[in-house]
């Protein structure tokens, strides 16, 4: 079986957008998995933890699995000490 | 505390996890920040917070009624300003601190989200100080303000948090509680998301957070005992106690309490007082006082009292005082329950006690001290410094003031050189973890980064080694006032003491000494002491085996060191460097210890070590110390070329022992690896023929050579489970050093040449090499092999061999001891291997079960070696690597 993955590159000046508009539309029409491209993220602030975090709770009510690429320590650390890191997969 | 929390509605509870949330939420984001992002934000707020001072004073005195405006604005000044300038400079996020020279690195990692209690006396200037603390840090801070003074924190912590948020800090990173209770307070301080409550109020706060079982800094309640010493500057002490008692009103907590004035100055100092400002009540006055502001069912201030001025204070309790009374001074004539006065006062109410001596004043002090005061602060003004020696170790508080005031003096940064801050920790007399000022190392995780360090290590010999046939004749160069030979009287029938005696030059007196040619007991050593002082010796010539060169290190070690007590000295110890007792020190040429050995084996001649017979206890002592080691050693084989055979294999066989084992242990270097690998190279190859031919000159010199190298690498390297085997049964059955190592040998190197089950600590080798070591053994003997593990199988054989050609028997129970005694014996066999110290230094740590199997094998004896689990993945390459 092969599954289909959403690309979305994250724009650093504009996460927030990103997760609340992009990633919530490619969630929802998603059939396989959503992969968030951070590599160019360097900090997050505390409206991106609760956009991740309602992303989060979407993509489990629509059994969608959004992956993570590129995220830096710094921001994974963010996430770890939220325990949203549960709630993603990660790809390096 | 949980029915309390039970009280609690949902919907609060939701409020108070909508708190918690955006704390932790900012908390997280916050740890991404640097320190350029932290210290641009901590300059903003305070200088926001240096802005609003006076505001905020405004706020907490028209909302508290305590204190005195332009005290608090001052405060609140000294919690931005001063405490700025401490942290300013201060690395809070990364690498905080660095000791190269211990390779040591401290990582500041922030504690997450804080819950914070503010008191009522000092509430801005609290909110203030926490506020810069937690930005610095990377912290998020939830605030329970004191109720009565709820708004005016409040507006502090929004002055902090707008400014804060402004310069880019994460949103939700102060929050303050809005009507706080003590079940929100409790609720929140059992959260698990609250890593830290931070307690600045009244015992039942303290008590609260440190009851929660979460991490806390307590800081409670005081009773400053002041001292006001005869020699004390009185103009001086006056006016810094009434600036520090009226500060704010005598708010802050660390303000004097009780000032215990020596006899020969207290008029003097009573009339200061009074001329200052301040009134002098009378006994009545005092007794009024205490029934009025300190609650009797208690025993604590009555909070009406509270940061009031001195005249509010006199009017409510009838007292008619001056309208410029600043402070209010009660002479009392104890401490304690019967004397009320002698408690915490947070309002300008001073004690004062009349002491008749020193001891009385202290004893007083201490009284006040521990009459609610402990860990917190205390004062003195004296100009003895032996007077404020025995105050500080008297009194138990975490901030001992010297001749400042003790109000602002704690507060630190003022008076004195301590952190600034608005927390003093209490220790534990308080109930507190630190008896420090709180500061920003006290809102941080900081983490050590420990690199790994190599030991220093050594290579120490003695100076002078005389080595070849005829070397002897160098004891000409020796010159002595009075010589003592120390040997034994076989060595003396065989007239090698008469070789000695021609070398040495003519002029000098010459006395001998010989003793048993057995390990040394004490009173041997002692009479070899007598002789040196009978004699005034200024050199020892030790010549003869082991026990006589360690008999002769003792003497000199005695003579020199009289006090030396040898019980102590053979204390155990781990590293020698760490040892717990030291040897005496020594000059160099007080007396000079010359060793010549008559035995190809124990090296003693040149080695730090001497054992020592305890016949009272029936146990051997082994003194380790390089002062040990003598000060030259002749090696000079016609002393040993009439060696019988069977000592010959045994020194022999000793000597390859120390060398395999030095070659292998884990203090091994390349200096004692070169000295190790020749005389293994040496014994292989000369042993054999000097026992075949005892008269081969060569061998014998090669045999004796070898002995002192195998001697120097040890001597710096030490040895390993062979001889702490050897020790065990050697002692229990009678058999000689030698040859007890021997009928380990095989054993040991195929032991150590496996997988331990335990490795040993070694900082100073990476990775486990003791098989590549003996592989490198084997290569330098020309052994056959390909890979790691068949050179140790081939040096194995090589040992085993060896073993043969010099008729040692093949094990334990050739030599007559039945299997029966054997096992007997193994319970006290292993408990003495393993507390024997040479294992130490080991490769391989031995289990006690391990130490018995070794002991099994030498009993069964000498057969191939299991070496199925010696590595086999090693190439014959590898060692050069080691």
């Amino acid at each position: 079986m092969t599954t289909h993955a959403d690309w979305i590159q994250l724009d650093p000046e504009r996460v927030l957008h990103g997760l609340q508009q992009e990633a919530v539309d490619k969630v929802n029409s998603a059939q396989g998995e959503v992969i968030l491209d951070f590599s160019s993220v360097l900090r997050i602030d505390s409206n991106v933890v609760q956009a991740m975090e309602q992303l989060a709770g979407l993509a489990e009510q629509r059994s969608v699995k959004v992956v993570l690429r590129a995220v830096n320590v710094d921001i994974y650390k963010v996430l770890k000490l939220l325990k949203l890191t549960q709630r993603f997969s990660f790809l390096t | 505390m949980t029915e309390d929390i039970a009280s609690l509605s949902d919907d609060r509870i939701a409020y108070l996890e909508g708190l918690v949330r955006r704390g932790r939420t900012a908390a997280a984001v916050f740890t991404q920040f640097s320190q350029q992002d932290v210290d641009r934000i901590v300059k903003a707020i305070v200088l926001a917070g240096l802005d609003q001072a006076q505001y905020l004073a405004r706020l907490a005195i028209e909302e508290t009624r305590l204190g005195v405006l332009e005290d608090k604005a001052i405060k609140n000044m000294v919690a931005t300003e001063f405490v700025y300038n401490y942290i300013k400079d201060k690395p809070s996020v990364g690498v905080i601190r660095e000791f190269p020279e211990r390779g040591l690195v401290e990582v500041a990692e922030p504690i997450g989200l804080i819950f914070s209690l503010t008191p009522i006396t000092n509430p801005t200037s609290t909110v203030l100080f926490k506020c810069i603390m937690a930005i610095k840090t990377r912290n998020a801070v939830i605030f329970a303000p004191h109720p009565k003074a709820w708004h005016c924190c409040q507006q502090a912590i929004r002055i902090m948090y707008e400014t804060a948020v402004r310069h880019g800090a994460p949103e939700g990173v102060f929050t303050c509680l809005e009507s706080p209770t003590i079940p929100d307070n409790n609720y929140l301080m059992r959260h698990k998301e609250v890593k830290l409550i931070d307690a600045t109020g009244g015992p039942g706060a303290v008590k609260a957070a440190y009851s929660s079982g979460k991490p806390a800094l307590g800081v409670g309640p005081g009773n400053t005992p002041v001292y006001l010493e005869k020699t004390a500057h009185l103009d001086m002490a006056v006016v810094d106690i009434i600036t520090s008692k009226t500060f704010d009103n005598g708010t802050i907590c660390a303000s004097e309490q009780t000032v215990v004035i020596d006899d020969e100055i207290y008029p003097l100092a009573i009339q200061k007082f009074a001329d200052l400002g301040a009134h002098i009540c009378s006994q009545k006055e005092t007794e009024i006082l205490g029934r009025m502001v300190i609650d009797p069912d208690t025993g604590f201030m009555r909070p009406m009292a509270v940061g009031q001025k001195a005249t509010d204070i006199a009017r409510v309790c009838g007292l008619r005082v001056k309208p410029d009374t600043k402070l209010l001074v009660a002479p009392i004539q104890g401490v304690g329950r019967e004397h009320p006065l002698s408690v915490e006062k947070l309002f300008p109410v001073l004690s004062v006690y009349r002491a008749k001596s020193v001891d009385e004043a202290l004893r007083v002090c201490v009284d006040v001290n521990h009459a609610g005061g402990l860990g917190h602060t205390a004062v003195i003004f004296s100009r003895n410094d032996e007077i404020i020696r025995m105050f500080s170790e008297a009194i138990n508080a975490g901030r001992i003031i010297v001749n400042s005031p003790g109000s602002i003096g704690a507060l630190g940064g003022v008076y004195n050189d301590m952190v600034p801050t608005f927390s003093f920790g209490c220790g534990t007399g308080g109930g507190n973890s630190t008896t420090d000022n709180v500061s920003l190392y006290h809102y941080l995780n900081i983490k050590r980064v420990a690199r790994r360090t190599q030991a220093h290590m050594w290579f120490r010999v003695p100076n002078q080694i005389y080595f070849n046939m005829n070397a002897v004749e160098n004891l000409r160069h020796f010159p002595s006032q009075s010589t003592l030979i120390v040997t034994n009287p076989l060595l003396e029938q065989m007239g090698h003491v008469d070789i000695v005696r021609r070398f040495i030059p003519a002029q000098t007196p010459v006395r001998v000494l010989a003793i048993p040619d057995a390990e040394p007991e004490v009173k041997v050593v002692m009479q070899g002491v007598e002789a040196l002082n009978l004699h005034k010796a200024d050199q020892i010539i030790a010549l003869g085996g082991g026990s006589v060169i360690d008999a002769a290190k003792i003497m000199k070690l005695k003579y020199v060191s009289p006090e030396a007590d040898l019980e102590e000295l053979a204390a155990p110890f781990l590293d020698i460097r760490k040892r717990v007792v030291q040897f005496p020190a020594q000059s160099n040429n007080q007396v000079r210890l010359i060793a010549i050995s008559t035995t190809s084996g124990t090296g003693s001649e040149v080695t730090p070590f001497a054992v020592l017979l305890d016949k009272e206890r029936g146990r051997k002592v082994t003194l380790a110390d390089y002062s040990l080691s003598p000060d030259v050693a002749i090696v000079d084989p016609q002393f040993v070329m009439s060696m019988p055979k069977n000592l010959t294999a045994d020194t022999g066989i000793d000597c390859l022992t120390h060398a395999l084992e030095a070659g292998v242990s884990i203090h091994a270097s390349p200096y004692t690896d070169s000295n190790a690998m020749q005389a293994i190279r040496m014994a292989f190859k000369f042993l054999p023929i000097a026992y075949q031919n005892p008269r081969d000159e060569e061998a014998r010199s090669m045999m004796h050579n070898a002995a002192c190298i195998a001697a120097l690498a040890f001597s710096n390297a030490s040895v390993g489970v062979n001889h702490a085997l050897a020790h065990a049964f050697g002692a229990r059955f009678g058999v000689g050093h030698g040859r007890a190592n021997a009928l380990m040998l095989p054993h040991v190197i195929a032991y150590n040449a496996s997988v331990p089950t335990k490795f040993m600590p070694s900082p100073n080798q990476r990775g486990y090499i003791a098989h590549k070591k003996y592989a490198m053994m084997a290569d330098l003997l020309g052994l056959a092999g390909d890979t790691v593990a068949e050179k140790v199988k081939s040096l194995v054989s090589a040992t085993e061999q060896l073993l043969d050609r010099l008729e040692i028997p093949r094990s334990i129970a050739d030599l007559g001891i039945s299997k029966e005694e054997f096992e007997r014996a193994m319970p006290d066999l292993a408990k003495v291997a393993f507390d024997d110290p040479s294992w130490r230094s080991n490769p391989r740590m031995p289990l006690v079960s391990e130490l018995v199997e070794l002991f099994w094998q030498a009993y069964r004896g000498r057969s191939p070696a299991n070496l199925a689990s010696v590595s086999g993945q090693a190439t014959a390459k590898e060692w050069s690597h080691v």
